[in-house]
């Protein structure tokens, strides 16, 4: 692959017979933020631990650079890991904790305390040297976690889910902080969560993973917008994913009702899935749309109101700015963009797959 | 009010058998026999006959404690890193032993190691040469690991099992390779463990008058055994307690030390 840092290539894994990783491809470029999304034993820190070098693959090869690093202990790559509980010395203050990896290289004392002071500027804690790890907080141990990884100057940075412990404003600041670290410093971020908003706010590139497989691999819009299966469409934002049946290029059948869409190559009077996103679902005057409803719950959410609509047989969500009372019979009205039309799996085990590209 | 009564039977059993019994030895320690103050008792430990006693319990607990700790360190990593099945069967049939009595388990290695006891039955079968350390030095330190040598291994493997694994992954992925690792996170971060455990196999063995007895044929005279005789067979209560508060000072520096270094109590979970 063109200017690929990393390349993973066939890499399968079990563990007690179980499957993991089953012969899983991935290209990773130089300075891109990627990350590994998916619910919880989707394989996705399998994967890094991999990558950092904690666990062998069964099969296939790890290339960094070039060259296979596949049996290389973690100590030997030119990688670092942040890891989900910091995983600080706890015996050695915040100064020391940065040294460490610099120190095991042979690095001199004074080149050692201008990165110190250059990391802990990084990371805002300019002034922390001496404090003991135990006597900071949450957010600051991992900004540490950070800058002891990132002094190291390391060609690609791992983090497995390293805002998973903050409460949600720091972990807000702490997106905006690692975006910038990233766009300063060049490194290339590898990023493991199962919180589909910090994938889309912070990736360039972000990979669904779904139980070993590799579901989706494409920009954060392109995720978003274009989910290519049900699982995607689901795990990405809210969504309303109903069966329905393609009858030719660009219209489709919804519970019934005809809607004008702009997907074509599905076939003629094909069973596919459509995903609607709740907040491309319109609400209109009964006559004015396509199918009819009543809504039947409102909960107000602070931007937007939360609503469900009950129409031929599905409860469609729907998220709005303009509240309508509980009762009211609606329309529902979508624009032939925001219909995303996807191919039905037709066995578990081509849904567990996906479209393992 | 109600959880102030409950430590009532704790605080009347520390009064009446620690607590009061501490307060006699010092005045036992601190008077001679007309009752006069004196400081004579204490000062005793200076003549010769003593302070061989004193230097000889010194050296052979600070052996076992040596030999304790090499021992159970590795054997504290063997089982950190074990699963919990394989794991509680070791760690079992380690502490079956500690069922039996103590004096027994001596017993039993003095039948061992007598001139013509078992192992020196099986070595003349074999037509090896005898083992002869029943009554010297090294059968009192070999009496000394083997009973007190899980004391050492439990409060290592309490704060080894406790390091977390991501620490030790962390030193790794920066770097560090596996002695590295050792030295500079696992060995510090064991080191409360390992003052506890010294404490606890020192602190006995400084003070053990049995296991010298048993293994050491009384021709070896340890500090314990000097105030046990002046107790129960001189009958010098006054010289017992006096030798008992110095050697008291010396179990205080090493708890003092122990204690320094454990602040968090990690180890302390015996």
């Amino acid at each position: 692959m063109k200017n690929a840092l990393v390349n993973l290539v066939n890499i399968s894994k079990s563990f007690d017979n179980q499957m993991v990783l089953d012969d899983l491809n991935l290209y990773i470029r130089e300075n891109e933020f990627l990350t590994l999304l998916g619910p919880s034993g989707c394989g996705k820190t399998t994967t890094l631990r991999i990558l950092g070098g904690f666990e062998t693959p069964d099969k296939g090869q790890v290339i960094f650079e070039g060259r296979d690093i596949t049996n290389l202990p973690p100590n030997k790559r030119n990688l670092n890991t942040v890891f989900q509980k910091y995983a600080l010395f706890p015996h050695m203050t915040i100064a020391e904790n940065i040294a460490f990896g610099l120190k095991i290289s042979g690095k001199s004392k004074s080149y050692i305390n201008d990165k110190i002071k250059y990391a802990l500027k990084l990371v805002n804690l300019d002034g922390f040297e001496n404090r003991m790890p135990d006597s900071l907080s949450g957010g600051q141990q991992q900004r540490i976690a950070i800058a002891r990884a990132i002094v190291n100057e390391p060609k690609l940075l791992l983090l497995d889910e390293p805002l998973g412990a903050l409460d949600l404003k720091l972990r807000q600041d702490m997106q905006y902080e690692l975006i910038r670290l990233k766009n300063e410093l060049g490194i290339t971020f590898i990023y493991v969560t199962h919180d589909q908003e910090e994938a889309l706010t912070m990736s360039d590139t972000i990979v669904v993973m779904n139980q070993g497989y590799i579901q989706q691999i494409g920009t954060p819009e392109s995720i978003y917008n274009e989910p290519e299966n049900a699982f995607v469409a689901d795990f990405i934002g809210d969504s309303n994913i109903i069966g329905a049946t393609m009858i030719r290029d660009r219209l489709v059948e919804i519970l019934g009702a005809r809607f004008d869409c702009v997907d074509t190559g599905f076939g003629e009077n094909k069973p596919v899935d459509v995903v609607i996103r709740p907040e491309d679902v319109e609400l209109v005057a009964p006559e004015e749309g396509i199918i009819q409803g009543t809504l039947t719950h409102s909960i107000f959410k602070g931007v937007h109101y939360e609503m469900e609509v009950m129409a031929n047989g599905f409860e469609w969500l729907v998220q709005s700015t303009k509240m309508v009372p509980v009762g009211t019979k609606v329309g529902i009205k979508v624009d032939p963009f925001n219909i995303q039309i996807m191919k039905k799996p037709e066995s578990e085990d081509e849904e567990a797959i996906g479209v393992n590209e | 009010m109600n959880k102030k009564l409950l430590s009532l039977p704790f605080i009347f059993w520390s009064a009446m058998f620690v607590i009061v019994p501490l307060c006699m030895v010092f005045y036992y320690g601190l008077t001679d026999k007309s009752g006069a103050f004196t400081l004579d008792n204490i000062l005793a430990i200076a003549t010769a006959e003593h302070s061989k006693a004193l230097w000889e319990a010194l050296k052979l607990s600070v052996i076992s404690t040596v030999i304790c700790l090499l021992l159970a360190y590795p054997l504290a990593m063997i089982l950190c890193n074990m699963n919990v099945n394989q794991n509680s069967f070791l760690v079992l049939i380690f502490i079956l032993p500690m069922w039996m009595n103590f004096l027994l388990r001596t017993l039993a290695w003095q039948t061992l190691l007598e001139k013509t006891g078992v192992i020196n039955s099986i070595l003349s079968t074999l037509h090896l040469p005898a083992l002869n350390i029943i009554n010297t030095p090294s059968a009192i330190v070999l009496g000394m690991v083997y009973n007190f040598l899980p004391f050492m291994v439990l409060p290592l493997y309490n704060v080894l099992v406790k390091i977390d694994k991501s620490v030790i992954n962390a030193a790794y992925d920066l770097g560090a390779n596996g002695v590295q690792t050792f030295v500079r996170i696992i060995f510090p971060l064991s080191l409360p463990g390992m003052f506890s455990g010294i404490t606890m196999v020192f602190v006995p063995s400084l003070t053990t008058f049995v296991i010298s007895k048993i293994l050491g044929g009384s021709k070896i005279l340890l500090i314990g055994n000097v105030i046990e005789q002046e107790f129960t067979q001189t009958g010098n209560w006054n010289l017992g307690s006096g030798l008992s508060i110095v050697l008291m000072l010396f179990i205080i520096f090493n708890m003092v030390i122990s204690v320094i270094t454990d602040k968090e109590g990690e180890a302390n979970t015996l």
